[in-house]
């Protein structure tokens, strides 16, 4: 088996797991388990690509490539970059964690639910290897339709609005990213991301951000996420917030900052000031929010705010922060929401007011809230902060009133987190807090625990990331990667 | 013999796909008298759809060896790849209706002659597709209308069937003698009924920009708009969709519109290259106003006929993109995406007919909630052509709608292309509608009670439905085939 293989193995085995549940008539247990086989399997496959990956290589690594129709030079273009491989390997742990999630909570129709995750992966798994423009925009859209039906079908009483407002917001943002994508490959006469040229027009451009920047989301094209991230079950937000947003600022990084250096540096400022923003909005609404669900919303905002920040610092720091911080965020919100879910199993709500006093008895989930909450509040030691500081010491290069910006919402992110972890753990026993609630299930545990794991294998070594993501400099791998 | 008439060598092989649909016809027509009442449904079928595959693999044959297009039988008939491939695409359709027909609750009384029209309808498209004169353009489109407005009536049970074919026969009547003064005013200017001849006089006497050809040329792009149901020529579409029994009204949105979008384009580049100036625009004033006119009118149906004969007008808006577009790649756009088009749009109403049975009444968005649990494979698939009309990947839908919009920005209209993806973006709303309806909403909130027992095993319109749905993602992955076989027959037409 040649190495590009293994690349679209990463994409066609979890679709082929997903029509596998569709055809076979399994009960409910059998197909949840399947799922979650074939979710493990595919975190497997992606440690297989990390061993053949040559980290010293800066090319495209195990990549294969296949035309699809050639009169308009479209192709089926897949492979790895350093950064693209933890995006992925981001991807499929926390896929298996929620499918696994999913498969301890329980769910109707579970043929059709553990079909759309698995398809889910592969799309977004997609999306992270995709070389060509537009194969590229296939994967993304093909992330869309599983999402709109997981939130629609398995979401809270107000899915329906959360949809339609979540679909019209991506759907604006990627049809403007279509048209872009059809001037850009018609013009170079290629629609190939690694061998066509920068460019620089600044409507392309545009066109890519707006798709970008709704799905991430940057300020202020956010009013979708509040509703999807609260009426969607625990384990799809999970998804949404910990997976799909990377590959929005992926997107940014792998084509908008790659492609367009004239009109990167040309609107550099503006995306800087929207995403401070974001980044002081995000967190002062994280920090008034009156539900478990919206806290870590809106910390998602702020995160991404301080992601975009980092990516569009274009420096070295910047960069290896921007990536370190997409696989931290994507760890730590993923294990959030997953706990959320778990609080609101016990006490039918996620109000902070009628909640409280959890830790009493229940050691596992104090523990585990407690390790995400400090990991996610920057502590100097964790994964975060590491993250964080990177990208502050990154965009200070290109101006230092971001950084102070930064260092701001670090302490904003300290107060919300702590808000919410003494809200849940402490105070008084909240009036929705069942004397009998359990403490974490093994189960729970067995989802939610690789989680924290891997950030606190991440605390200890950020470099693992960082020095393994571009080769060299960064911004000469993304020149590289441009050429 | 008291008169001697010269007539003029016949190429049978070329007339072939016609004639295997008027074979079948008339074949149906015997029956209709002979056969004993009980065995008429299926042998009818049968037969009709035998003419519909002979006429499938007749112009498949004639695809394959006629790489040089030219004219024959008086160059009355244009032997090509285009109207062969065109050829197929309607019979697809017919073959894919036949399924969507055969368990429709009709009298049995009328159903040979119904198979009969339908095969008839077929071989007037067939024929219309390779019409190389204004007489044969004329000849066909009457041919096959002839069939449908019958068609559209046929079923005297359905409330509304009448209605429709009347509609339909007035409406279309007016588009007929559109299209016909149209054809006479250019007749007049030139003095050539042969759309070849049509541009070299027009090229020979510098007749570009003559009052009279430019008239001409208005009326019969209104003429076939009519057909296409383009907007503004749109009216009767939603009332005769609606009206009309659902497996005519899915033939009729698929097979019509195929016929009608590629005479129009051949017509325009053959007949009046000179004037391309002037149709290119109106061609594209008319594509916006068809996207505008179809997906605004579409949020707010109902029903769910009403909502895909609104849909269908956005969708003759894209193609005529294509058209627009006046190159070959707009050629091929709207060729390749005659085939996933047609696929989704006979799928989707076979669906609606599946529906309409299961519960005795028009099927609106509010009774369909549930309908994607309850019937999977019918709810897979109605969910996957909703998608293709949005064009979202994993369809064919996508590749066309990426094609159309590559051939306006080829042309160089970017304006064009921007105005299809906001049509996109207000189309979303109707067709995830659907998808919503299907299977967000449970069907206990209706309190509708489907008519008792577990629904119906119609094996022959679940197997039409899911070729319907091979094509229709199919289409996706076999984009290399399918564009080459349609840059081919684009290319025999002298863009």
């Amino acid at each position: 088996m040649s190495s590009g293989w293994l690349t679209t193995a990463l994409i066609l085995f979890p679709v082929a797991g997903a029509i596998l549940l569709w055809v076979l008539p399994l009960r409910p247990f059998a197909v949840g388990s399947t799922a979650l086989l074939f979710a493990l399997v595919e975190v497997g496959l992606w440690i297989d690509s990390v061993a053949q990956f040559d980290f010293s290589q800066p090319g495209l690594q195990l990549d294969q490539r296949t035309s699809w129709f050639s009169d308009l030079h479209v192709s089926y273009h897949v492979g790895f970059y350093g950064f693209s491989i933890w995006l992925v390997g981001l991807t499929t742990v926390v896929l298996a964690a929620a499918i696994g999630y999913a498969f301890w909570a329980g769910r109707e129709r579970p043929r059709a639910f553990y079909g759309l995750m698995l398809l889910l992966t592969g799309a977004i798994v997609g999306v992270f290897v995709a070389q060509d423009l537009l194969l590229f925009y296939v994967f993304w859209e093909a992330m869309l339709v599983p999402l709109y039906v997981l939130v629609g079908v398995w979401g809270g009483a107000g899915r329906l609005r959360a949809t339609l407002v979540f679909v019209i917001y991506t759907m604006a943002g990627s049809l403007l990213m279509l048209a872009s994508i059809i001037v850009l490959g018609l013009s170079q006469g290629t629609f190939d991301l690694v061998t066509s040229g920068t460019n620089g027009s600044d409507w392309i451009f545009l066109g890519f951000v707006a798709a970008f920047a709704v799905k991430a989301p940057l300020f202020p094209l956010h009013a979708w996420l509040p509703e999807a991230y609260r009426e969607s079950s625990p384990e799809v937000a999970a998804v949404l917030s910990g997976v799909v947003s990377k590959a929005a600022a992926y997107g940014f990084l792998r084509i908008a900052i790659a492609k367009f250096p004239g009109p990167v540096s040309e609107f550099r400022t503006p995306i800087l000031v929207l995403a401070a923003c974001g980044l002081v909005y995000g967190s002062l609404l994280a920090f008034r929010a009156p539900d478990v669900r919206g806290v870590i919303a809106y910390s998602s905002l702020a995160q991404m705010g301080l992601i975009t920040l980092g990516l569009f610092a274009v420096n070295d720091l910047g960069l290896n922060g921007a990536v370190l911080q997409m696989v931290n965020h994507g760890l730590i919100s993923a294990t959030l929401f997953l706990l959320a879910g778990g609080i609101e199993r016990r006490t039918a709500t996620g109000e902070l007011a009628l909640l409280g006093g959890m830790a009493r008895g229940r050691p596992a989930l104090a523990t585990v809230l407690l390790t995400a909450g400090v990991i996610a509040l920057a502590v100097p030691g964790s994964a975060a902060f590491a993250g964080e500081f990177a990208i502050l010491a990154g965009v200070f290069q290109t101006g230092w009133g971001y950084a102070v910006v930064g260092a701001v919402a670090i302490v904003l992110a300290a107060m919300y987190i702590l808000r919410l972890i003494s809200a849940v753990l402490h105070d008084r026993v909240g009036s929705a807090v069942p004397e009998g609630a359990l403490d974490l299930r093994p189960a729970e545990l067995g989802v939610v625990v690789p989680l924290v794991a891997i950030l606190l294998v991440l605390s200890a070594w950020p470099a693992a990331i960082t020095e393994r993501s571009f080769v060299g400099s960064a911004a000469n791998v993304v020149g590289r990667v441009a050429k | 013999m008291i008169l001697a008439l010269d007539t003029p060598p016949i190429d049978w092989f070329a007339l072939a796909p016609t004639l295997a649909l008027l074979t079948a016809g008339a074949l149906n027509l015997i029956l209709a008298v002979l056969w004993p009442r009980s065995w008429k449904r299926p042998t009818t079928a049968v037969v009709c759809a035998l003419g519909f595959a002979g006429a499938i693999v007749a112009a498949a044959l004639l695809f394959s060896h006629s790489a040089d297009g030219h004219g024959v039988i008086a160059d009355v008939i244009q032997r090509d790849r285009l109207g062969a491939l065109t050829a197929i695409i309607i019979a697809g359709a017919g073959l894919l209706a036949i399924g969507t027909s055969y368990s429709e609750p009709m009298a049995d009384d009328h159903i040979a002659e119904y198979y009969a029209l339908l095969a008839w309808a077929g071989a007037g498209m067939v024929f219309l597709a390779s019409a190389s004169t204004l007489l044969t353009l004329f000849l066909g489109l009457e041919w096959f209308s002839i069939s449908l407005y019958i068609l559209c009536a046929i079923d005297r049970d359905l409330a509304g069937s009448l209605e429709a074919g009347l509609k339909y026969l007035i409406i279309g009547g007016f588009g007929s003698a559109m299209l016909l003064f149209g054809s006479a005013l250019v007749y007049g200017a030139t003095g050539r009924l042969e759309f070849g001849e049509i541009a070299n006089v027009v090229q020979a006497q510098n007749l570009s920009g003559d009052a009279l050809l430019v008239a001409g040329l208005a009326l019969l792009i209104g003429g076939l708009g009519f057909k296409a149901s383009a907007a503004p020529f749109h009216m009767w579409t939603p009332d005769v969709y609606e009206g009309a029994p659902t497996p005519v009204t899915a033939f009729m949105s698929a097979a019509t519109k195929t016929v009608a979008l590629v005479v129009t384009l051949r017509i325009l580049v053959t007949a009046f290259p000179q004037e391309a100036r002037l149709w290119t625009v109106t061609i594209a004033v008319i594509a916006c106003a068809s996207l505008a006119v179809g997906n605004l009118a579409a949020l707010v149906q109902k029903g769910l006929k009403r909502m895909l004969a609104y849909s269908s007008i956005s969708h003759a808006g894209f193609m005529l993109i294509a058209v627009a577009s006046d190159n070959a790649l707009g050629g091929r756009a709207l060729l390749y995406y005659l085939i996933p088009y047609s696929a989704m749009s006979v799928g989707a109403f076979a669906v609606v007919a599946a529906r309409e049975r299961e519960l005795n009444r028009p099927v609106t968005l509010d009774n369909l909630a549930g309908f994607g649990w309850e019937r999977p494979l019918l709810g897979i698939s109605m969910m996957t052509f909703m998608l293709g009309f949005a064009g979202f990947p994993l369809t064919g839908g996508f590749v066309g709608k990426f094609y159309v919009f590559a051939a306006a920005y080829e042309h160089g209209w970017i304006w064009l292309v921007i105005v299809g993806l906001a049509a996109t973006a207000v189309s979303l709303y109707y067709y995830l509608g659907v998808i919503r309806a299907m299977y967000m909403r449970p069907a206990e909130e209706l309190q509708l009670a489907p008519v008792g027992g577990s629904p119906p095993r119609e094996l022959v319109l679940q197997s039409t439905v899911t070729a319907a749905l091979v094509v229709t993602v199919g289409s996706f992955f076999a984009v290399q085939p399918l564009i080459h076989v349609a840059k081919e027959a684009a290319a025999s037409l002298p863009f």
